[in-house]
């Protein structure tokens, strides 16, 4: 399979890889997908007292595509405030990439994950924003 | 010998080989010079390329231990496949109409198999114990009155497994069954005598064993002689059973590559179990890396291992400087994993990590060393990347975990 440059970028040079201790302040955790399907990722975010994301963290078990979509995402989201976030969408990410169109479950993945870790901040710390319109894939 | 450099490293040698240098040379004058075809019987040009079919199958013969007679001309395995299932159900259909077949058979066997279920045959589809072997007793069982063929393949071609075809030849024979055997993995690596074994059918092919692609061979025992329905007519060649004009050029080469093989295999064969051991050896010692199928049983040309919480194409992306196939059928179109995996009972995750490394005649140390040392590199990076991994790490019993499916 012929990956796009920038697939390829960010699997050798993945940015903001890791993890945030959970317990620590402004931290949320989105954990998407499942092992038998061949992915999983989980972002993380860490948000201040103004609602913006000052950092992010990822890890994702999956395809070139599936971690060059999480990369991309903790680059995006740094800087956003969380309703901004909650606004990316999986079709910006695979137009970024330039994913083949078997690959475009990554990105939905990957806007997943953006999700989840926002209802978990949500969650954790309040901010009554309406709820994201969707927190999993089907 | 000459070994061209290949880059990235090839241990892809169970996909095709590299004709060899040897066999190239002696193809060639087939081409240009010696053009003839072999079934014009009135000239010298077809005399010369008759007498070298003629040559090369009693050289294909020679490898496995039977008659030239018994040797038919095919392109391929698959197509020496088809000949044998379709052709052996279709003559023995007034017999019964049951066949049984592995799940972990190649696709040109299992896709017949289908084709055989919509005209009306019944098809058992036995699973291989957890190392990939077929259990004798479950095999019996299976056994109908009505049972007219069995095809079990000889050498795997993803995890490299030995079947026990003595044992099931013996049971096949004393029940009248007619006995099928994919041998394409096979030739070169393990010794086969067909004068010893009953196995009625077996199916060759040449560019796994350093010959040339699109050509291949069937074998149809004489005694007891095995009749088959041909599939594919036209001007009678092959004794009716195949017809088209013979490629005579890649019979040659066919011809001059199993030569080789008889000639080089015990040698070779003890070279290539070294390398592979020694890759083993390099690999081993890892956590959470698991051999698929059994290693006694098995052609020393491969090692097919999973590398638990990293998922394979990724795997396959990071080693760019290695050609070797993944489990995980992402590379392809699907994105299911290794039916063959999946039926020793292996889970999703590990059928989706594994990777099979294939070596053959131009591996070298050099080439292993340099394999290991990359991937215990790229298994380090991609677990230190990987969520499992790191739930593994804390403890976390990652079958408690509540996936989301998607």
């Amino acid at each position: 399979m012929a990956y796009s440059d920038k697939v390829i970028d960010h699997y050798e040079n993945p940015r903001n890889v890791g993890s945030f201790r959970k317990d620590e302040e402004g931290v949320a955790t989105g954990m998407v997908g499942a092992p038998a399907c061949g992915d999983v990722m989980k972002l993380q975010i860490k948000v201040n007292k103004d609602g913006v994301i000052e950092d992010a963290r990822f890890k994702t078990y999956g395809c070139g595509s599936a971690i060059a979509s999480s990369s991309l995402v903790t680059e995006w989201v740094k800087g956003k405030t969380v309703d901004e976030a909650a606004t990316i969408k999986n079709t910006q990410i695979a137009e970024e990439l330039a994913l083949p169109p078997v690959k475009i479950h990554c990105s939905i993945l990957a806007e997943d994950a953006i999700k989840a870790a926002i209802a978990d901040y949500r969650k954790k710390y309040g901010g009554a924003e309406a709820e994201p319109d969707k927190k999993a894939a089907d | 010998m000459t070994t061209p450099r290949h880059h990235p490293i090839y241990l892809d040698y169970s996909a095709t080989t590299p004709v060899d240098p040897r066999v190239a040379q002696k193809m060639i004058p087939w081409l240009t010079e010696h053009f003839g075809n072999p079934a014009s019987r009135s000239h010298p040009y077809g005399w010369e390329a008759e007498k070298a079919v003629e040559e090369a199958r009693e050289e294909v013969a020679k490898l496995v231990n039977c008659d030239a007679k018994e040797i038919v001309w095919t392109s391929g395995a698959t197509e020496s496949d088809n000949l044998a299932i379709k052709g052996a159900a279709h003559f023995y259909r007034t017999k019964g109409k049951h066949l049984i077949t592995m799940k972990i058979e190649h696709k040109a066997v299992l896709d017949t198999m289908r084709e055989l279920e919509r005209e009306g045959f019944e098809v058992t589809y036995l699973d291989p114990r957890p190392d990939g072997l077929l259990d004798l007793e479950k095999f019996k069982a299976a056994i109908r009155p009505d049972t007219i063929v069995v095809s079990v393949m000889l050498v795997n071609n993803e995890i490299g497994v030995i079947q026990p075809i003595a044992e099931i030849g013996e049971i096949c024979r004393a029940k009248g069954i007619i006995f099928h055997v994919d041998a394409a993995q096979a030739t070169g690596k393990v010794a086969i005598d067909l004068a010893q074994v009953k196995v009625d059918l077996m199916s060759f092919s040449a560019h796994k064993t350093y010959g040339p692609k699109g050509i291949g061979a069937l074998y149809v025992r004489r005694k007891p002689r095995v009749r088959l329905e041909a599939q594919m007519h036209g001007g009678g060649h092959e004794k009716g059973l195949r017809s088209g004009t013979l490629a005579t050029h890649q019979i040659v080469g066919m011809g001059e590559a199993f030569r080789i093989a008889r000639l080089e295999m015990a040698a070779e064969n003890e070279r290539i179990r070294m390398l592979r051991d020694r890759l083993l050896a390099g690999l081993e010692d890892m956590e959470e890396v698991y051999v698929n199928g059994d290693l006694e049983h098995r052609v020393p040309h491969n090692l097919n291992v999973s590398f638990n919480f990293v998922e394979g194409e990724s795997l396959i992306m990071g080693m760019k400087e290695l050609a070797v196939s993944s489990g995980s059928a992402c590379t392809s179109a699907s994105l299911e994993p290794s039916y063959v995996l999946r039926a020793l009972g292996r889970n999703d995750e590990l059928a989706h990590s594994s990777i099979r490394f294939t070596l053959g005649r131009f591996t070298t140390q050099e080439d292993i060393d340099y394999t290991v040392k990359l991937i215990r590199e790229r298994i380090g990076k991609l677990r230190e990347m990987s969520p499992l991994w790191e739930m593994y790490k804390d403890g976390i019993d990652l079958n408690s975990v509540q996936w989301a499916a998607h």
